[in-house]
């Protein structure tokens, strides 16, 4: 259990602002800082690292206090941890993929189970400058289970991937976290990954904490499409009845719609799709 | 023997000089790339100086500071120690001297690195220390062998700073470039010849070999 009540000033895009972060994450979840670029998102990660200092309040972690302004506990950033992938991999440059993780990893035996599950056996040797974007991040995945954390914190690991690696990827994380059980926080501004990877989202805008609750929850209500015929990737598939529900993400937009078992019958999770409506009856609605 | 000693003086001065200028100016250089305060441009600009200032005016103040009267001779010289026209009192000198050009490229260096090599670090569990060595210099090692043969060849160079605090003592003191302006001065020009042309081939063979060095690394270095 993670819980966080942290008040930090950053800057947003609309100036300064005291950001108020109160965030609980239960143990072995999948949670998601989800919002702009510039929202606080990533603060709120490296608050919880200790790569930076909250102003006043209290970081506990498995009801262990890391960070307490009024007692003056501040358990340092190499002791609290936390396995932190940066959105530029920070791969050491001097040394190989192995090398990297023998650096990291608390026993060395587990160094190459960890290759092999990122499935870099075959690059071991190789030094990051030759690897590329989607390799460096496996890598940098790997390297941080490697130092055995409690928390897994990930800095819009995807974001420089183009939309294939980040698809394989983002399946790749999923099984790693069902797999290993470790409390991971994923910061994004991907709702179709959100959606896809994680149990909580918290919506962070300029600072603020907006809202909380499941993906369906925070996202689904205020998704309103306007279009008519659109291609999106499916996420997720649910029987009801003689119908599925399926969820399916639109460029940045959730929609959920109904399938009778004829349509639904070849699509499996991941594939892409065509969604399309003839326009008997279109709700307008001012906006 | 006696021809050699110059030339053997100028190089042991140049070795111990570079030698406890890195383990001085390393660190240094580390922590000025990772702070900021007020007066860090001062700081830096009284470090920088020797690139400016005439060797004489450097070399002059060094005297009178370490001088028998001086503020930090006439405290030495209570404990019987003396710098002036002496070989330690020419590494302190030099030391000064050469001290930009093996701090310049080396804070460089590290204000080059993305700071999430050292957060990444930290956050693997390393120490401050672990970090330093096994990920920050490893990875500035261009801007190292820039700083070291900066200052090694700076040192081998240098005349005004050694003139005014070493005088010209035979196998003490006088070192090279020194030898040099004494032979021409005594119009031994063989002699001067034979100091200049071992400095100018060493000299080169020095940077040839850096910069094939460093190419292999990556990064032209002067």
């Amino acid at each position: 259990m993670i819980e966080i009540d942290v008040t930090k000033r950053i800057k947003t895009a609309t100036g300064e602002v005291d950001m108020h972060a109160v965030v609980d994450i239960e143990k072995g979840g999948f949670c998601s800082l989800f919002g702009k670029s510039g929202a606080g998102k990533t603060t709120i990660l490296r608050l919880l690292a200790g790569l930076t200092n909250p102003d006043d309040g209290v970081i506990r972690i498995d009801g262990k206090i890391v960070f307490d302004k009024k007692n003056g506990i501040n358990i340092p950033v190499n002791k609290r941890k936390c396995g932190f992938v940066f959105q530029d991999y920070a791969l050491f440059p001097n040394m190989t993929v192995k090398q990297n993780l023998e650096y990291a990893s608390t026993d060395k035996k587990n160094v190459d189970t960890l290759i092999e599950m990122v499935g870099m056996t075959e690059l071991k040797d190789r030094k990051p400058a030759t690897l590329s974007g989607g390799q460096k991040q496996r890598v940098a995945l790997a390297r941080a289970l490697a130092a055995e954390p409690e928390i897994l914190l990930l800095d819009e690991p995807f974001a420089a991937l183009d939309a294939d690696m980040r698809f394989t990827l983002q399946n790749e994380l999923k099984e790693i976290h069902s797999t290993l059980g470790i409390t991971t926080i994923l910061v994004s501004h991907d709702k179709g990954e959100v959606f896809k990877l994680a149990n909580k989202v918290y919506m962070i805008n300029d600072g603020v904490i907006t809202s909380h609750g499941t993906p369906e929850e925070v996202f689904t209500d205020t998704t309103v499409s306007g279009k008519f015929k659109f291609t999106g990737r499916v996420l997720k598939i649910e029987k009801s009845d003689c119908l599925f529900i399926l969820t399916v993400a639109v460029e940045s937009e959730i929609s959920t719609v109904v399938a009778t078992r004829t349509e639904a019958e070849n699509i499996t999770v991941g594939d892409r799709v065509l969604l399309y409506t003839k326009a008997f009856n279109p709700s307008v609605q001012k906006i | 023997m006696e021809l050699l000693s110059p030339l053997i003086l100028t190089f042991e001065l140049a070795a111990v000089t570079t030698l406890l200028l890195s383990f001085f100016a390393i660190p240094m250089a580390y922590w000025l790339s990772t702070v900021s305060f007020r007066g860090k441009s001062i700081l830096e600009s009284i470090t920088s100086m020797p690139i400016v200032l005439p060797p004489s005016v450097l070399g002059f103040y060094l005297l009178v500071f370490m001088g028998p009267h001086g503020p930090l001779g006439s405290i030495l010289q209570k404990f019987d120690i003396r710098l002036v026209f002496t070989f330690e009192g020419l590494v302190i000198g030099s030391m000064i001297y050469s001290l930009p050009f093996m701090l310049q490229p080396v804070q460089a260096g590290f204000e080059a690195l993305p700071m999430s090599l050292r957060e990444a670090s930290y956050t693997l569990g390393k120490s401050r220390f672990q970090t330093f060595f096994r990920v920050l210099l490893p990875n500035i090692k261009p801007s190292l062998i820039t700083g070291i043969v900066l200052s090694f060849a700076h040192t081998v160079g240098e005349f005004g700073v050694v003139l005014m605090i070493g005088g010209s003592i035979p196998d003490k003191t006088r070192v090279a470039s020194i030898a040099i302006y004494d032979q021409v001065e005594a119009l031994n020009y063989g002699t001067a010849h034979f100091y200049s042309a071992v400095l100018f081939v060493l000299a080169f063979a020095v940077l040839l070999t850096v910069n094939t060095v460093n190419k292999r690394i990556g990064g032209k270095v002067i």
